[in-house]
């Protein structure tokens, strides 16, 4: 399944779920897409059949608001059956609202609290290094939870271990909780942070699979440092009325703009 | 503790290529010979403890033991949600360890009194919480917290305590050691308490039982019980707050148990942060936890009630 079907299939079920659990965080869900669709089509290693196969890569969704979308990919990848994805938020189903490792194959840890991936990312990829194995960790992160200063420590760590199996992915859509992310905290320069703390950095779209998959095929960017792409897009990304508002970080859709949601996501 | 705990994780580390020391940049002069011997498998994270924690949750949860060490509250309080979401809801076999419980570094002020980390660590879900009472329960209780593959919360002394227990001692994880026995009246004592504990029973006219509660959680409910049922009064002395640490849940037992007709009391700490300027031993004397302070009130109390039970006795 070529990248960009794959991601709008994560979108389509993603607001189905979202819709059924009237729960919020679409924007979020839906502006990582790509950069998952993208991961899961071939960049990481993984077995579906065995989620604990050792020499697998490992992905830490440190932004564990924006589980759903994690949820459909590793549905479609067939982790687990697609029907678990109705249970999403539902009483006595498997799939919290933030990502939960506990009888979820293929989630690899819980997360919810923000500025807490990186870290366990790292302790990954120390072991990776420190046993001389070949896999790769994966941490997503989300810009706003680069405020919290647990990333930085996390940052500072990997440079300076030289944890070239280490990639931090920023979805950097640019809209955290309570506004732009210039006017709440602003990262900016950005990229420039993450070089001054040791990191190779590559900015891509990331809406465009093709860059995607081909800035992340070239991981590490740099022997012996860690790579950080820093994904430029759009909270809400493929519907056009949640694009770039602070309210889909909340908001569920109701009826109406579901159909309009549905419709918009089937012509693109 | 601390020399009894390092040469015992030496010891470990040796036979176990899993175990992992990770530092906050704290151990100077201690953890060396660790990070000498075993370089692949010591690190030091900086002065970055949520950093510490994480990094120990995924070394974890990739195959590794690890211990993560510093001192007083620095690898708890903290780094408390890492530890309360990346350790203890993975389940990972993180050992957290923190030398200076209590006032073992009490003029250093009030930023380095351990003195509700009991409490904290005991509620979370998964964690065991383990304060051995002298350097030879330090070292049994490093390597059945290393053998028990789950969170560990290992809370120690300072360098230097005194070893009570005269000879091999019994330990296994969740059992109190009877280190004296009697019937009259039972000290319950958790961590580096334990010597004030014998100079109590040394002191008291009873026949006095003195239990070394080294397991906080899992607690010795049989033990509690017992000391209930065959002794006269129990006291519990800990260098921590009354709420929450060994007294509270030593409390919660016998609160359960239906046996409660006895005195009990907790000895601790009041729940106020400490502003004076001293020593571990000139702490516990402000606070009434020196031997001489413990006696009288154990006295006091149990001759009170003694006084008490008379007319109701003989009203029966």
């Amino acid at each position: 399944m070529p990248e960009a079907e794959l991601a709008r299939r994560i979108r389509r079920r993603t607001l189905s779920m979202i819709r059924k659990a009237h729960s919020s965080h679409i924007g979020g869900a839906f502006s990582m897409a790509e950069v998952l669709a993208t991961l899961y089509s071939g960049i990481l290693r993984i077995d579906p059949v065995r989620p604990h196969w050792p020499e697998r890569d490992r992905l830490i969704l440190s932004k564990g608001h924006a589980c759903a979308a994690l949820y459909v990919v590793l549905a479609e990848r067939g982790f687990f059956p697609r029907e678990w994805l109705d249970e999403f938020y539902q009483d006595g189903g498997r799939l919290a609202g933030h990502a939960a490792h506990h009888g979820v194959p293929g989630v690899e840890a819980s997360t919810g609290a923000l500025g807490h991936g990186l870290s366990i990312a790292c302790g990954m990829a120390l072991a990776a290094t420190r046993d001389e194995r070949p896999y790769r960790v994966f941490a997503v992160l989300s810009d706003g939870e680069c405020d919290e200063g647990s990333t930085w420590e996390a940052a500072m760590f990997a440079a300076h271990h030289r944890l070239d199996r280490l990639v931090a992915i920023v979805d950097y859509n640019k809209i955290q909780s309570l506004g732009r992310v210039e006017e709440v905290l602003n990262l900016e320069p950005f990229a420039n942070k993450w070089r001054s703390f040791g990191w190779t950095v590559r900015e891509e779209d990331g809406h465009d699979t093709d860059r995607l998959k081909e800035t992340l095929s070239q991981i590490p960017f740099e022997r012996d440092r860690p790579s950080c792409l820093i994904a430029h897009t759009i909270k809400g990304r493929g519907v056009s009325f949640m694009e770039d508002r602070l309210l889909w970080h909340y908001r569920s859709p109701d009826d109406g703009e579901f159909e309009q949601a549905v419709q918009e996501l089937e012509r693109n | 503790m601390r020399t009894a705990f390092f040469n015992a994780l030496m010891e470990l580390a040796e036979l176990n290529p899993d175990i992992f020391l990770v530092v906050g940049d704290l151990g100077f002069g201690v953890v060396e010979p660790f990070a000498r011997r075993f370089p692949q498998r010591f690190v030091n994270t900086g002065v970055a403890e949520q950093n510490m924690s994480g990094i120990a949750a995924g070394l974890a949860l990739s195959g590794k033991t690890v211990f993560t060490y510093s001192i007083a509250n620095f690898p708890t309080l903290r780094c408390l949600e890492q530890i309360r979401n990346d350790i203890c809801y993975h389940s990972a076999n993180v050992k957290i360890v923190a030398v200076g419980g209590g006032f073992s570094y009490g003029s250093l002020g009030m930023s380095h009194h351990a003195t509700e980390d009991l409490a904290i660590m005991r509620v979370l879900p998964e964690m065991m919480v383990v304060a051995p009472g002298d350097p030879m329960e330090a070292a049994r209780a490093t390597a059945a917290v290393a053998a028990h593959p789950s969170p560990c919360y290992l809370r120690l002394g300072r360098a230097g305590e005194p070893i009570i227990h005269q000879g091999p001692i019994e330990f296994s994880l969740g059992k109190a050691i009877t280190v004296r026995d009697g019937d009259d009246v039972t000290l319950i004592s958790t961590g580096a308490m334990l010597p004030v504990a014998i100079d109590v029973a040394e002191e008291l006219p009873w026949q006095t039982r003195v239990l070394s509660m080294h397991t906080l959680k899992p607690l010795d409910e049989d033990a509690i019980v017992r000391a209930a049922r065959e002794t006269g009064g129990i006291f519990t002395l800990e260098e921590h707050s009354v709420i929450g640490g060994l007294g509270g849940a030593v409390a919660e037992i016998l609160a359960e148990s239906g046996e409660l007709s006895i005195p009990f009391k907790r000895l601790g700490l009041p729940p106020v942060f400490s502003s004076h300027v001293g020593t571990q031993d000139y702490l516990r004397m402000r606070y009434g936890l020196a031997a001489a302070d413990i006696t009288r009130t154990i006295r006091t109390t149990m001759e009170r009630r003694r006084l008490q039970s008379v007319p109701a006795r003989n009203g029966a």
